[in-house]
């Protein structure tokens, strides 16, 4: 049987549901044997090809995520969302009620800002959204594994049940969404 | 007297007259508000402390019931505050043009006040003028048939800081537009005609003449009359109440306005018919805000009355004939016309329905039996008092019993009043008031059906199309899709937001509908539509949430490509503006990022 | 069936007269999702998540009397389908960030939102600007999580006599306030102890310097549904009561 190709990145999210993910612990080796990554963390291929599952951390908080969002969309047969962040924008979107620009003056020029008071500029740094959503927002998820982040188990039965056909089915222990 | 909004804000000198006139009773308490917003221009926070103070009540009360009718503002809009009609007929009238006209004459933005705190312009829901719209309310009293030249006129009048009591009378001037009496608007009637037959024949054997005349509600519902009236009088209570819900708020509805303006005398009479059959010794009529201006004309009719001795104690001689009526104003809130959101509102509450059972004619205004009725059915049961029950029973069909009153409005060349049989079809009455090539009627309003050309042969009656008697029409060249979002703008607004699937679904279902006009829907947001309308018709905790989908599920079912010409052909599109989201990130950086420009998914 | 019984899933649940379709089904231990239910008070019938389906017809079974032979259909596919997007519109409607929640595994909406296997809130967010009142020294008041229950109206009202709370503006902008001037809590007449405090059966009213005695993953709803360990026990951070 050919092995599934798997795409994950972390958008704003801070790669705890990656290492949730990791916690799958000795389970890592024979999900090696069922699975080959594409662009990942983890392989760090840096463009993600056709993939029959791809899964995404993380909210959308600016233009670059959209166009990371799009290419997993685009490539991957299955898109999951996991953990908080992915769901309902989670600790980033606690900026949602914060105009930008108080927020932009907040952290560069007022006391404490950056050397100088200036607002970072460099074209390195994206754009940010006005605010933060969650993926499903921006493309079409096909499943959702929330979390912050989740157990190591739920994405070990999540990647089981897709990698087997079958439609996921969460135990109550494994869905949570602290 | 029509005065213009002073920025008056001292509590005390304002409060105390009001608080004296309505005797400190906290059931009273939206008339009280609805005096000081008039009087003062707003209610400011120290007068909602001082009104709790007076009424002993929470301030909580006060702050909840001020801050849940629109017509209540918290802070001055103004010493002009001017509301645009904003139902889908004033938009085919030209209203958001003459909205920007009259926007741009004044140098304000709509929805803010002008620096000099003179004026401020802002839409509101349907004022029940859709006849000679688009109409406007200036201080919440009705102006219709804007023109640009009305406009120079009150743009004039206001820089000049013309007391409204000072404006011509003929900016005020609505006419009734009769264009079609039938039995209840062509004749005559005696006041105290109906009462003398009534007392002749006695409250027992009147009830049984309201049974032979299978007499229906005209709110829509078409409950009998009777069985109401004959519960109600069963009723236990320490004393029982006849209301007259005059809350016309339906959009496209405007034909209680006319029986108000001119047929006073039947409204009351077919009340005071209902007190000798139920009982009761008081009457109270709940009439929207947006016929303040009816207010000063309607106590002069009751005056009359009492004077003729149609109202007062023993009326007409007649020994304990006692009744009375008194009249409740609205502040703009569509679900009063709920008849139980009405008696929480006529209890000085806010206009939330009441979980039913029980309903109000077992426990209605204050817990007491309750017969709720409409204008129009008042308006028969006095006719039916006078003529006799079977008289009545042959007009019309088996089961929709003698005439309707149709409001009819949109592209017609005789917009007006029409009074018809019941069982008249659509098509008569299209051809009646001059309807040029229509592809649509939507039927008692938002909240009723919209019909399309291959229905017209459909008929006006409680067995095939009930109807409050909304009747708008839209030709060929209307855009069916902006009628529906139009309508779910109006039930968004008008949720009372007690119940989670209407609070939420009705704002959800209003975004998925501007999100598609934007140019942004896909087939994804049809079946979300879909979804949303179950939700709201299956779960929902009143006739608002019940119906507030239909616009949308009528016209996708009957129109659908009046939505699939704007969809992407895409299986989904995102909610908000991506590129647009980013804009203020731009401004504040002074990047453009050719790369960060994010257009469609290829 | 015979006397006072009604069926719901085809199970005969007994109910005394005045009985709500409610209070029968928690008197036999049958579990319907509500939230803004709580046995103390009146049926008040907002939030309805207890829609089922009496007869054929849909209704809030928090408000609808039981009558002998009623037959009620409630944990069905059809009604648990309506009851999730009610979850996921209280969801959107509001803040709700169940990671930095102090009632985070003692929320019911929560709690709700498991039982109905509820994965993502579906709808677009509304992420409304929403006050988070500090003012009160032992009670906070966040109004992003609030979901317009009115329990806490009802339990300030009837129980403490005092009217801490009320419900202000329409539809979507109907929002929590409270019995003050300044519309702070801190100047109204709460006191912790109130019953208020307790009844929320989210994390909207905290009570200050407890959300942590319990913690997360050892709460009432971590290791079993609302549906098996109940609803009014949540409590201020105490866990199970």
């Amino acid at each position: 049987m050919a092995k599934l190709r798997v795409a994950t990145t972390s958008l704003a999210g801070c790669f705890g549901c990656h290492m949730s993910f990791l916690d799958i612990d000795e389970r890592l080796f024979s999900l090696v044997e069922a699975v080959e990554f594409d662009r990942s963390p983890l392989t760090d291929i840096k463009r993600c090809g056709p993939c029959d599952i791809g899964i995404v951390e993380g909210g959308v908080c600016n233009a670059e995520n959209v166009h990371v969002l799009r290419e997993f969309r685009r490539n991957c047969r299955i898109l999951v969302a996991i953990g908080a962040c992915a769901i309902n924008g989670g600790v980033p979107a606690m900026r949602n009620n914060i105009d930008l620009w108080d927020c932009f003056q907040e952290v560069y020029q007022y006391e404490g800002g950056t050397e100088g008071r200036v607002v970072p500029n460099d074209p390195e740094l994206p754009l940010p959204f006005d605010k933060v959503h969650p993926i499903y927002e921006v493309v079409k998820v096909d499943y959702f594994l929330p979390g912050c982040p989740p157990p190591a188990d739920a994405i070990w039965r999540l990647l089981t049940d897709l990698a087997a056909g079958r439609e996921p089915r969460l135990d109550y222990t494994m869905l949570h969404y602290d | 007297m029509i005065q213009t909004c002073s920025a008056v804000d001292n509590p005390d000198s304002v409060l105390k007259p009001i608080l004296a006139r309505h005797g400190a009773n906290p059931t009273r308490l939206v008339q009280i508000l609805r005096e000081v917003q008039e009087r003062a221009g707003h209610v400011s926070d120290d007068a909602v402390t001082a009104l709790a103070a007076a009424l002993g009540i929470p301030r909580v009360r006060v702050e909840g019931v001020a801050s849940f009718y629109s017509f209540f503002r918290r802070e001055s809009h103004g010493a002009y505050e001017i509301l645009l009609s904003d139902n889908i007929t004033d938009h085919m009238q030209g209203k958001k043009e003459l909205m920007q006209y009259l926007c741009e004459k004044l140098w304000i933005e709509p929805g803010k006040v002008s620096e000099d705190g003179l004026v401020s312009v802002w839409n509101t829901s349907d004022t029940g003028i859709c006849d000679q719209g688009p109409a406007a309310l200036v201080n919440g009293y009705a102006v219709p048939a804007l023109s640009r030249n009305r406009i120079d006129l009150m743009v004039e009048l206001m820089r000049a800081k013309k007391s409204l009591a000072d404006w011509p009378p003929m900016l005020f001037e609505v006419r009734d537009n009769i264009r079609k009496p039938g039995v209840l608007l062509g004749q005559p009637f005696e006041p105290g005609s109906a009462l003398e037959t009534v007392i002749a024949r006695g409250a027992s054997a009147t009830l049984k003449e309201m049974e032979r005349s299978k007499l229906r509600g005209r709110g829509g519902a078409g409950f009998p009359t009777a069985v109401k009236w004959a519960s109600c009088s069963r009723a236990a209570g320490k004393t029982r109440y006849v209301v007259c819900n005059a809350d016309e708020g339906e959009p496209g509805t405007f034909k209680d306005r006319v029986l108000l303006t001119s047929y006073a005398d039947l409204v009351f009479e077919g009340m005071t018919v209902c007190a000798r059959v139920i009982g009761a010794a008081k009457g109270l009529v709940y009439l929207r805000g947006e016929y303040r201006y009816l207010l000063e004309r309607l106590e002069a009719a009751l005056e009359a009355r009492r004077r003729a001795n149609l109202l007062g104690s023993n009326i007409l001689g007649e020994k304990g004939f006692d009744f009375d009526i008194e009249i409740h104003l609205g502040a703009g809130a569509y679900i009063c016309g709920e008849e139980s959101a009405l008696i929480e509102s006529l209890e000085g509450k806010r206009g939330q329905p009441r979980n039913r059972p029980p309903y109000p004619d077992t426990h209605g205004y204050l817990g007491e039996p309750t017969a709720v009725d409409n204008v129009e059915t008042f308006a028969c049961s006095a006719l039916i008092a006078k003529h006799g029950g079977d008289w009545f029973a042959g007009i019309g069909t088996a089961e929709s019993s003698g005439t309707k009153l149709l409001s009819v409005s949109g592209d017609v060349k005789r917009p007006g009043i029409y009074e018809y049989p019941f069982g008249v079809t659509v098509r008569e009455v299209l051809r009646d008031c001059g309807a040029a090539s229509p592809q649509a009627v939507q039927i008692s309003g938002p909240s009723g059906s919209c019909i399309s050309w291959k229905e017209f042969d459909r008929r006006i009656a409680f067995e095939d199309l009930p109807t409050a008697g909304a009747f708008m029409v839209f030709s060929r060249e209307r855009d069916m899709f902006e009628v529906a979002r139009n309508f779910s703008h109006f039930f968004a607004h008008e949720s009372c937001g007690f119940c989670t699937p209407c609070r939420v679904g009705t704002t959800l279902l209003r975004k998925t509908m501007d999100k598609i006009h934007a140019g942004h829907g896909s087939a994804y947001d049809m079946d979300e539509m879909r979804h949303l309308s179950r939700i709201l018709k299956t779960m929902s905790h009143c006739g608002l949430g019940h119906t507030a989908a239909n616009p949308v599920v009528d016209t996708m079912a009957k129109f659908p490509d009046a939505y699939e010409r704007k969809l992407k052909e895409l299986a989904f599109e995102p909610s908000f503006d991506l590129d647009g989201a980013l804009d203020t990130a731009r401004r504040i950086t002074g990047r453009d990022d050719p790369w960060a420009h994010i257009g469609e998914e290829p | 069936m015979s006397g006072n019984a009604i069926s719901i899933d085809g199970v005969a649940v007994a109910f005394e007269p005045g009985q709500t379709i409610m209070q029968a089904a928690e008197a036999a231990g049958v579990y319907i999702p509500h939230l803004c239910h709580h046995p103390e008070f009146a049926p008040h019938g907002s939030c309805k998540l207890c829609t089922v389906k009496v007869n054929g017809r849909n209704g809030a079974s928090c408000t609808v009397g039981a009558q002998p032979g009623m037959v009620v259909e409630n944990n069905t596919a059809e009604l648990n389908d309506g009851r999730r997007a009610l979850t996921q519109m209280l969801f959107v409607e509001g803040n709700h960030f169940c990671p930095f929640c102090e009632r985070s595994g003692n929320c019911q909406l929560q709690a709700v939102a498991y039982f109905l296997n509820m994965t993502s809130p579906h709808f677009e967010h509304f992420y409304p600007p929403r006050e988070v009142d500090a003012s009160h020294p032992e009670v906070l008041l966040d109004r992003n999580r609030c979901i317009l229950c009115e329990l806490c109206v009802r339990a300030s009202r009837e129980v403490d006599g005092k009217n801490v709370f009320g419900i202000a503006g329409r539809g979507i902008q109907a929002r929590l306030v409270v019995n003050s001037h300044s519309g702070r809590l801190g100047d109204t007449g709460l006191a912790a102890t109130d019953k208020a405090v307790q009844v929320c059966p989210v994390g909207a009213i905290i009570r200050k310097g407890t959300a942590f005695r319990v913690p997360v993953g050892k709460r009432l709803y971590d290791q079993a549904p609302i549906s098996e360990v109940g609803t009014h026990v949540t409590g201020q951070g105490h866990g199970k009561t």
